[in-house]
């Protein structure tokens, strides 16, 4: 008896300490920087920033988002979904060497970041579609 | 003893574990090219940024207010805060308090959002493809949502590219 009780201290202690405390919040520094940016980002084989920042805009509407802003310049795009839920989702896109772009995308389920690789998976497989292109892995 | 535990461990997993993102949220579901062709019309022209101010002008004859626009990528973003009363859900609550059932939350507000985009398609681009999508969040009277969803209403689009096609021609005639 005392054992299962014990057990069951000691599981909710990991419960509770599972999510980081309410200041480390801010800068979310629990998950590796190079891993997340390895998991979020994807190298396409093209120059063309503008159609790049536009087809990442309809893929997001086709994925349900409604567009909160862009910026040609800065190469920045944000939407929002609601379906009882609330994901949030910045996209930004960069030149990398003469040749390519990179895409990167994070993503805020309600209140917390997503580091799955999953989701961002799925993103860049409908991006590739909507492109014609392949996405590499950047690194 | 033993449900009472397992009840316990299964409660605190509840309160403390973390959510996680549904597992479709980022792929595209089977009714999503039906939604772009609900959503989307296009308008033989060249000219993205007629067809964008026509779109600022008819958000304004909606009442929406513009929160952010950037014409280089064709897009204009609005929202607008309306009343989400209902006289039904009212009644309800009447009926309930009545019955002793105390104060019940009736929705109160909403916050509503479109967004518009354009950009051009067709072989030379010779067609400009407008494509608005709408969301809704609302509140009931203690501040708690009780609604945030994307607006799937064929009636709703239909009317809206109606009024586009009338503000299109209206702003070609500068009246």
């Amino acid at each position: 008896m005392k054992r299962k009780l014990s057990l069951i201290l000691i599981a909710s202690v990991f419960f509770f300490t599972g999510c980081a405390t309410t200041q480390q919040r801010l800068l979310d520094s629990e998950s590796s920087q190079v891993q997340l940016r390895s998991i979020q980002t994807r190298a396409f084989d093209t120059t063309d920033k503008e159609k790049t920042l536009r087809t990442v805009m309809s893929t997001l509407q086709d994925l349900g988002f409604v567009l909160d802003k862009a910026d040609a310049t800065l190469g920045t795009v944000s939407a929002t979904k609601l379906k009882g839920y609330a994901l949030r989702m910045t996209v930004t896109v960069r030149p990398r060497g003469e040749t390519q772009l990179l895409v990167r995308a994070n993503v805020q389920y309600n209140v917390q970041p997503v580091t799955d690789p999953e989701p961002y998976q799925q993103f860049f497989a409908s991006l590739e579609k909507a492109m014609f292109l392949t996405a590499h892995q950047a690194d | 003893m033993r449900k009472v535990s397992a009840l316990f461990l299964v409660t605190i997993f509840l309160i403390t574990g973390c959510q996680t993102i549904p597992k479709d949220a980022l792929t595209l579901s089977p009714e999503s090219l039906a939604e772009r062709q609900m959503q989307t019309r296009k308008y033989e022209t060249k000219d993205e940024g007629k067809i964008l101010s026509a779109c600022a002008g008819l958000l304004q004859d909606m009442g929406f207010n513009l929160d952010e626009s950037e014409t280089k990528l064709g897009l204009i973003t609005s929202s607008k805060m309306r009343s989400a009363e209902n006289a039904g859900q009212i009644a309800g609550a009447v009926l309930i308090a009545l019955l002793g059932g105390g104060a019940t939350p009736v929705d109160k507000e909403q916050k509503m959002r479109a967004s518009v985009i354009t950009r051009p398609v067709g072989e030379r681009g010779e067609y400009i493809a407008v494509r608005v999508t709408f969301q809704r969040i609302v509140w009931n009277t203690r501040g708690q949502v009780t609604k945030s969803e994307s607006i799937i209403d064929p009636a709703i689009y239909q009317e809206f590219f109606d009024k586009l096609s009338k503000a299109i021609f209206l702003e070609g005639q500068e009246i």
